[in-house]
């Protein structure tokens, strides 16, 4: 067991973990944040995605002793209490989801873009959710929930700044 | 699925990792970002005994300059090379190649050194390290260091000249400034695939005429290669197409690409020759 140090969704954890375990398993089975899933078993579908550090990783390829001194984000810590993100409330007002099994890793996924592209074009977003993959929607709506959020989140930051 | 049981050691130093790696038993493996380790230890396809994670290493990440070369830390990630000035400027080869590898979330964990460390012939960084001479500094137990070409780092599928015990630190290559043009031309199906076969080609123009061609090939045999017939026939060249057109028909001379549910070998060697075309022709500026 080794000992690690971690901040998840504004929290500290002081915890022993196997080297082995994966952060996907620590998150779901030792913290009890099971909004992040598992969809793969080859690092593909990015279902787990999470923020390591403020950059989005597949927490399915991270350790969680690598973890250590960190701070992750989830798909549970970026609601402001009982208000939405402007990343989920898109996706909710878009029909950017179907099942739902890709949606926290892609909301995940599409927060990472803007933080980087505040103003992507639709090619843009293609490319920055690549590593996400979602077998019911077709992309279509995902795409323009992406761009609802980042019309949303660039005129508050302006809103702010002014 | 879950990886085996291992020992695990953290080094914040070059030292303390050659140390780790030198007391870590039979089996150890390095871990860079992890990218292409934690899923092949997922599959239990590799069950180390032990591993030594460079995470903390700091010393190893990072580009620098030194006269005419960049010298690129082992552990610098994907998305760094990305965000790079002095790649911007000299590495617009690397860049462009790292561009198309994988995805955002991976390329935030994927090193430099790492990719070529595992030398997939399928890997987008071997063969743009190849195509620029690049010279792979190699740290052995005890610190001693060697110095490795490309040429000699690869060495077969999956397979580098790094011996046990050896840790690559940091990977030269020529500053490309001025005069040059590069283009990395990569052929896949679907998001974040492979490359089926990719092509990367560096030019330098002086006026209407070819100074130099350095073209590498990716997934065209088990290791990268070198496109050596092309660049003889480019190498004072005027720059017009039926030249460059001629040239790139002799890119698949001497490749041994494999056959697999992607593309047969005979496949293979039809885009290379149409991917070279491309990449040349764009690096040319044509
Ligand atoms: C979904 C997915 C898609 C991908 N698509 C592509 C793609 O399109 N193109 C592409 O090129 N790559 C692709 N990759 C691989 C990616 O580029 C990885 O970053 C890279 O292959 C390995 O880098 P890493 O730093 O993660 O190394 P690791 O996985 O940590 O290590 C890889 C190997 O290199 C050895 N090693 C690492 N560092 C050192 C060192 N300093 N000294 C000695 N040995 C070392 C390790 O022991 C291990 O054997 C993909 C990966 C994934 C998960
Ligand atoms: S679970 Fe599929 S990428 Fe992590
Ligand atoms: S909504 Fe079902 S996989 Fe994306």
């Amino acid at each position: 067991m080794t000992q690690i140090n971690v901040r998840v969704d504004g929290a500290s954890y002081v915890d022993d973990v196997e080297p082995r375990t994966l952060l996907v398993h620590y998150l779901r089975e030792q913290l009890g944040k099971v909004g992040t899933v598992v969809g793969c078993d080859t690092s593909n579908c990015g279902a787990c995605t999470v923020h390591l550090d403020g950059e989005s990783v597949k927490s399915c390829t991270v350790l969680a002793v690598q973890a250590d001194g960190s701070e992750v984000t989830t798909i549970e810590g970026i609601a402001d209490g009982a208000t939405l993100h402007p990343m989920q409330k898109a996706f909710h007002e878009q029909h950017g989801l179907q099942c739902g099994y890709c949606t926290p890793g892609m909301i995940m996924a599409s927060i990472d873009l803007l933080k980087n592209n505040p103003n992507p074009s639709e090619h843009e977003i293609r490319e920055g959710i690549e590593g996400n993959l979602c077998r019911c929607t077709g992309y279509v709506n995902i795409v323009r929930a992406v761009q609802q959020a980042a019309g949303e989140m660039s005129s508050t930051t302006t809103g702010a700044q002014a | 699925m879950i990886p085996a049981a291992f020992a695990y050691a953290r080094p914040t130093t070059v030292d303390e990792a050659l140390s780790a790696i030198a007391a870590g038993g039979e089996d150890v493996k390095i871990m860079a970002g992890g990218q292409s380790l934690i899923p092949v230890m997922r599959l239990r396809l590799a069950a180390p005994e032990t591993v030594v994670d460079l995470t903390k290493v700091t010393e190893l990440r990072g580009v620098r300059e030194d006269g005419d070369s960049l010298v690129i830390g082992s552990m610098t990630t994907h998305s760094d090379i990305l965000r790079d000035p002095l790649i911007a400027r000299y590495g617009k080869l690397i860049a462009e190649a790292t561009e198309t590898v994988a995805d955002p979330a991976v390329r935030h964990r994927g090193t430099f050194g790492g990719a070529l460390a595992h030398a997939d012939p399928a890997g987008d960084l071997p063969a743009v390290a190849l195509a620029l001479d690049a010279e792979f500094v190699i740290a052995g137990p005890g610190g001693a260091r060697r110095s490795v070409p490309a040429a000699a780092f690869f060495v077969d599928y999956l397979t580098t000249a790094l011996e046990d015990g050896e840790l690559l630190v940091e990977i030269r290559v020529p500053k490309l400034g001025e005069g040059w043009g590069v283009r990395y031309e990569k052929f896949n199906r679907v998001a974040q695939a492979w490359s089926i076969v990719a092509v990367a080609a560096a030019v330098r123009r002086e006026g209407s005429t070819i100074a130099e061609a350095r073209i590498g090939l990716t997934n065209m045999g088990s290791t990268p290669l070198r496109a050596t017939a092309v660049e003889q026939a480019l190498v004072g060249a005027d720059v017009s197409l039926e030249t460059v057109t001629a040239a790139a028909a002799q890119a698949a001379e001497g490749t041994e690409p494999s056959s697999d549910l992607n593309a047969q070998a005979d496949y293979r060697q039809h885009l290379a020759r149409v991917l070279t075309g491309r990449a040349v022709r764009a690096a040319a500026g044509l």
